[in-house]
């Protein structure tokens, strides 16, 4: 019972882990910039969520908040590559690594400016206590955790397998050059999958906010997210997913079966372990270029 | 315009280009020897500061801005030179062994750490050693028996030939302790870049391809950069313990590696002066925001002003000045040196295709 109760809890935070990196992975593969903002982004879509759903900011009903987060975090997506992240493009990867870090840091500040640095908790549908099953107590924004991002990750490969942007965007990301002869607008479709990033971290973000507390720091998570796209291989957005539920499946073992502080020590020494043995992630999409 | 008429090889690699350069760095020398006169005990402390973060900042140049590896990783280095320097001096070395020595430790280890570090490029390499500056944040917590854990350490008294230098009582000995640690790191530095191993670093970092084809050991070269790097970032770390006097964990967070690489990329990356440059905006730029902060009227501290203005002067760097202010300085120098023949197009930056690490 108690292991099931620590997979459930450890699942959902691995979900809102998960969906982090698929932020990043989604980047990654389309225009090849780490986006080490990308825990930042969740905590802005949480913010803008708050400040449109709590009825101390706007006060909205909270579906009707949904669609214009995700047009204001898309929109935000969009404008950023459009006029910070194209600037830089093609130049090398430490301007990019300082680049994403310094709009954290900035987005963090903003966010502390509007909303102040106290924790805030969403008023989110999901949060809706507890279910108990004899010696199991299951928070029920877990369950709801898990549902939505299967829900999520079903849709975004349906959007990939099935729609033109779809395909133009996994097209772009095995090969710009190609999918620019082929008449596929490259920077248009860049500047979209940060829009997609955007969403998805915004969807992160209201998941995460509704179990439990929301501050500007929270960003920080980001971190966490970043060892679990690598472990699942930088490249594949399967692989981030999983790598996230492995990362939020270890930490409440570790908590409960190691010594105190492992847990905290555990996704990173994973990581590390991981880089070591496996360079390119488990689910790695790395070929050697044949000359 | 000062003409170079050059006579032989030797002359490329000289220390100074000509008589007037080194008479300007002797200035400079004479100038930071008579700064305790020149200024008060405060500004003293403050420009210790600066010292500190340099050689701290060339610590990580000489990995990031010449050799081309980034690292997030450099604040677990100067938590090794710090815990190791003052673990040392507890187990009764004086302070003018232990501070070397613990530079010393630290480059072996960070050696160590750089040969399957090696195998890593680019992004991934910047997410294993941000992985390792996060996992000695909280092995520090763990190794309490000798790291004092939250609670910290506090530094022990420095006595360098007998006499006492402390932060307090003679800020000036500090000072000048500072100001010799730095000038022979940059000595070191200097003349690093002048032989063999130093070209090597920059052949690694324009093109791993053509530095293989030209013989150069990559491995070999990247481990010892990664070694002389984590050595120098680790003596600049126990400066900065030792000036900060209580120091634990939270001294040396992962934050205080992101900032450093902000530090350099400001001053200017490549540059030996960069690091010094980017470590007088980090130093001051607290003390100009609390000044107009005070100035607008606002009685309150903003939190994280600080940050978020860094990140602004960060991003406004990287979209309009990627040399760094360094960068800046050459690009003004050159327009003045050939008046009114310098053209906008001598410092382009050199537009590149993507290059991708997906295939390799």
């Amino acid at each position: 019972m108690e292991v099931l109760q620590l997979l459930i809890s450890g699942m959902a935070n691995g979900c809102v882990y998960g969906l982090v990196a698929l932020g990043f992975v989604l980047i990654y593969k389309a225009t090849e910039a780490v986006n080490f903002a990308q825990g930042d982004f969740m905590m802005l879509g949480a913010f803008v969520t708050l400040g449109l759903v709590n009825p101390e900011f706007m006060g909205l009903n909270f579906w009707v908040a949904l669609p214009i987060v995700f047009v204001i975090m898309g929109i935000f997506g969009y404008l950023l590559d459009l006029f910070v992240l194209r600037a830089v493009f093609g130049q090398n990867q430490v301007a990019i690594i300082i680049l994403t870090i310094a709009l954290g840091f900035i987005l963090r500040f903003v966010a502390g400016l509007i909303w102040g640095h106290e924790p805030l908790s969403l008023h989110s549908p999901l949060a809706l206590g507890d279910l108990r099953m004899g010696e199991l107590v299951l928070g029920m924004a877990d369950v709801a955790i898990i549902i939505v991002t299967f829900l999520l990750t079903l849709l975004l490969w349906q959007f990939f397998q099935r729609t033109k942007v779809g395909l133009a965007m996994q097209a772009a990301s095995q090969n710009q050059m190609a999918a620019y002869y082929m008449g596929i607008p490259v920077k248009r479709i860049q500047g979209l999958v940060w829009a997609l990033a955007g969403i998805v971290a915004a969807v992160a973000g209201i998941l995460y906010a509704s179990k439990g507390a929301i501050d500007p720091n929270a960003g920080f998570i980001g971190i966490k997210a970043f060892a679990a796209a690598v472990i699942g291989g930088f490249g594949s957005l399967p692989g981030a997913l999983m790598g996230g539920l492995i990362v939020g499946i270890i930490e409440p073992f570790a908590a409960r079966y190691l010594p105190a502080g492992w847990s905290q020590i555990a996704p990173y020494a994973l990581l590390i372990g991981v880089l070591l043995f496996r360079p390119h992630g488990l689910f790695a999409q790395v070929r050697v270029k044949k000359v | 315009m000062r003409i170079h008429f050059k006579t032989s090889y030797d002359h490329d690699i000289r220390l100074f280009q000509d008589g007037w350069q080194a008479f300007l760095y002797a200035a400079l020398l004479a100038l930071m020897i008579a700064l305790p006169w020149l200024i008060d005990d405060f500004f003293l402390g403050e420009a210790t500061n600066v010292l500190i973060w340099s050689t701290c900042g060339l610590g990580l140049m000489l990995l990031t801005g010449q050799t081309g590896q980034a690292s997030l990783g450099h604040s677990a280095f100067m938590a090794m030179g710090c815990y190791a320097c003052v673990l040392l001096m507890e187990a009764g070395l004086p302070f003018i062994l232990a501070f070397p020595l613990g530079g010393i430790i630290t480059g072996l280890i960070g050696a160590l750490i750089a040969i399957p570090a090696l195998k890593l490029h680019g992004v991934y390499l910047a997410i294993a050693t941000l992985a390792l500056a996060i996992l000695t944040d909280d092995l520090i917590v763990m190794l309490e028996p000798w790291t004092g854990g939250v609670a910290g350490k506090f530094a022990p008294p420095i006595y360098v030939f007998g006499i006492e230098i402390n932060r307090w009582s003679n800020p000036t000995a500090w000072y000048y302790m500072a100001l010799v640690v730095v000038l022979v790191v940059t000595l070191f530095y200097r003349n690093l870049l002048r032989a063999p191993m130093g070209r090597a670093f920059a052949a690694v970092r324009d093109s791993e391809i053509s530095a293989q084809a030209m013989g150069v050991n990559i491995a070999r070269t990247k481990t010892i950069a990664f070694g002389i790097s984590a050595g120098i970032t680790g003596l600049g770390g126990a400066l900065m313990g030792l000036f900060a006097e209580v120091f634990n964990n939270e001294t040396f967070t992962f934050i205080l590696s992101i900032q450093l690489l902000m530090m350099i990329v400001v001053g200017g990356l490549g540059f030996i002066h960069g690091a010094f440059l980017g470590a007088i905006v980090i130093a001051f730029l607290p003390q100009v925001l609390s000044i107009a902060t005070d100035s607008l009227g606002s009685t309150v501290a903003i939190p994280g002003l600080e940050t978020g203005v860094f990140g602004l002067i960060m991003i406004l760097f990287i979209l309009f000045e990627p040399m760094g202010l360094y960068g800046r300085w050459l690009k003004i120098r050159t327009f003045l040196e050939l008046f009114p023949f310098a053209r906008k197009d001598m410092f382009r930056r050199q537009k590149s295709y993507l290059k991708t690490e997906r295939l390799r």
